[in-house]
């Protein structure tokens, strides 16, 4: 190996500005596809940047997310390791028949029928906070009057809870998220507080089911003879809200911010609405700023980029930098609203890809096509160098998307 | 052009069935693909080459053969 090679890297890597990619994503990719890095928590991991070395490990089903393992590297330093070290990693299968039983159970809730079928109520939400917004008077911020709301309200409906709670759902999924903004016991009493609520509302469902996933799962686990526990159930709900939540509210003030942050770019699409799917999709691929990346632990040696890596391995997993790899994606570094096909890995790969991706672009491209219909002279309300990245760990996202029309 | 799809990778995420909704669909039960057209005509050739290209389980074949 040479010199380089040896570096340690502090992760995650710092960007320049908060729409733009870290300087070392290209040097990475071409020099060092396999890179050591230091997470916040001081444990090492091998970063992977490239599109063929990230899709390989992502898709192979050997590797998964066994992060309970003793020598497997932690997120961050806080006691509990956060929340995906405690109730949902033990209580939920995390690979092989269990894992998969347990997908297909939740797949019929995420289909692209039913989730098509959702539009006309997630247009309804879109514009409800569009006109609330529009009402208030520019300049706006776009992240807190429609990005943040907009999916825990979606979320609330599939799992049957009223709107009066979507507050509380909107509260704790923050809390559950940011890992270095609250303390431990802040975050330990909202856990408490979530699995209170969900033990209620599970038990009312079993009495009075009704449209929604946790009804659905109750049925049809008990049909097959093997019914899910109400720990289960709760487990399930917190996996829901907190992959379903941040992840597209920041989504959704990141692709606004790219799309106005080149204004010929939101002229397109005003004058030509067909551009909505595939501009989703670029918005998608271009996010330089998605968050850590995902992880994988290699319980058996592994061959990726030529390199050896040995069981017991984290693997760090940067889709973002994958989804700018010149190799993969012709004008790699440049936003191409028509883009097709556009392979591009925001949603992971292989058996563990996002459960929810169907509904995540359902809400992306019916929030863009209200935005689109209602504020065509939508702007950014400061130039785009000015946004400021969020601090936090899981979820790359902005501080807020000031926009003014 | 002739569609094979692998139901034993497939992971129901539903993304053929949004790109392509004439050539796939989703069994209810679950969301595993079910191929409604293996040897879609030339209107429907480019998205289902888009559907085949972006699954992310890469559980659609295609052969360009007649």
């Amino acid at each position: 190996m040479s010199e380089a090679d040896e570096r340690v890297l502090d992760y995650p890597l710092p960007a320049p500005e908060a729409l733009e990619p870290p300087a070392e994503w290209d040097e990475l990719r071409q020099r060092c596809p396999v890179s050591r890095a230091k997470l916040p928590s001081g444990d090492e991991v091998a970063l992977l940047t490239r599109y063929a070395d990230v899709k390989q490990v992502l898709s192979d089903d050997r590797f998964d997310r066994q992060l309970n393992q003793p020598d497997a590297a932690r997120l961050s330093d806080t006691d509990s390791g956060g929340v995906f070290n405690s109730e949902m990693s033990s209580t939920l299968p995390q690979g092989g028949e269990g894992h998969l039983r347990w997908r297909r159970l939740l797949n019929r809730w995420f289909t692209a029928k039913r989730t098509n079928a959702l539009r006309p109520e997630i247009a309804g939400m879109a514009e409800q906070l569009i006109d609330e917004m529009i009402a208030s008077g520019h300049p706006a911020d776009l992240k807190a009057g429609l990005g943040f709301p907009l999916p825990v309200w979606v979320i609330c409906d599939v799992l049957g809870v009223p709107s009066d709670d979507r507050d509380r759902f909107s509260r704790w999924s923050d809390m559950f998220l940011n890992l270095t903004r609250f303390t431990g016991e802040e975050v330990k009493t909202a856990e408490r507080e979530f699995f209170e609520y969900m033990r209620d509302h599970i038990t009312a469902k079993r009495e009075d089911p009704g449209e929604d996933v946790l009804s659905e799962l109750i049925a049809a686990t008990a049909e097959e003879g093997e019914p899910m526990s109400d720990k289960q159930l709760a487990a399930t709900g917190l996996g829901l809200l907190i992959a379903g939540h941040e992840t597209t509210a920041n989504m959704i003030g990141k692709m606004v911010a790219m799309l106005l942050a080149d204004r010929d770019r939101w002229r397109a699409l005003v004058a030509d609405r067909t551009l909505v799917r595939t501009a989703v999709e670029e918005s998608l691929r271009f996010d330089a700023n998605s968050g850590l990346g995902t992880v994988r632990y290699l319980g058996e040696d592994a061959d990726v980029a030529g390199v050896e890596l040995p069981r017991g391995t984290t693997v760090m997993c940067s889709m973002a930098a994958a989804n700018r790899d010149a190799e993969a994606f012709e004008g790699a570094a440049e936003m191409d609203l028509s883009r097709s096909p556009n392979p591009h890995l925001a949603f992971g790969a292989g058996v563990h890809s996002c459960l929810g991706q169907a509904l995540a672009r359902t809400e992306l491209q019916v929030t863009l096509e209200v935005l689109l219909e209602k504020l065509p002279t939508l702007e950014l309300a400061v130039p785009a160098e000015q946004l400021r990245q969020l601090e936090g760990l899981v979820v790359g996202g902005l501080r807020e998307v000031p926009v003014r029309w | 052009m002739k569609i094979t799809v692998d139901e034993e990778k497939c992971c129901g995420a539903g993304t053929c069935v949004l790109t392509a909704p004439d050539v796939f669909d989703q069994r209810d039960e679950d969301g595993v693909v079910v191929l409604l057209d293996e040897s879609p005509g030339a209107d429907l050739q480019a998205s289902a080459r888009e559907a085949a290209s972006t699954c992310p389980a890469q559980a659609i074949l295609l052969s360009e053969r007649a």
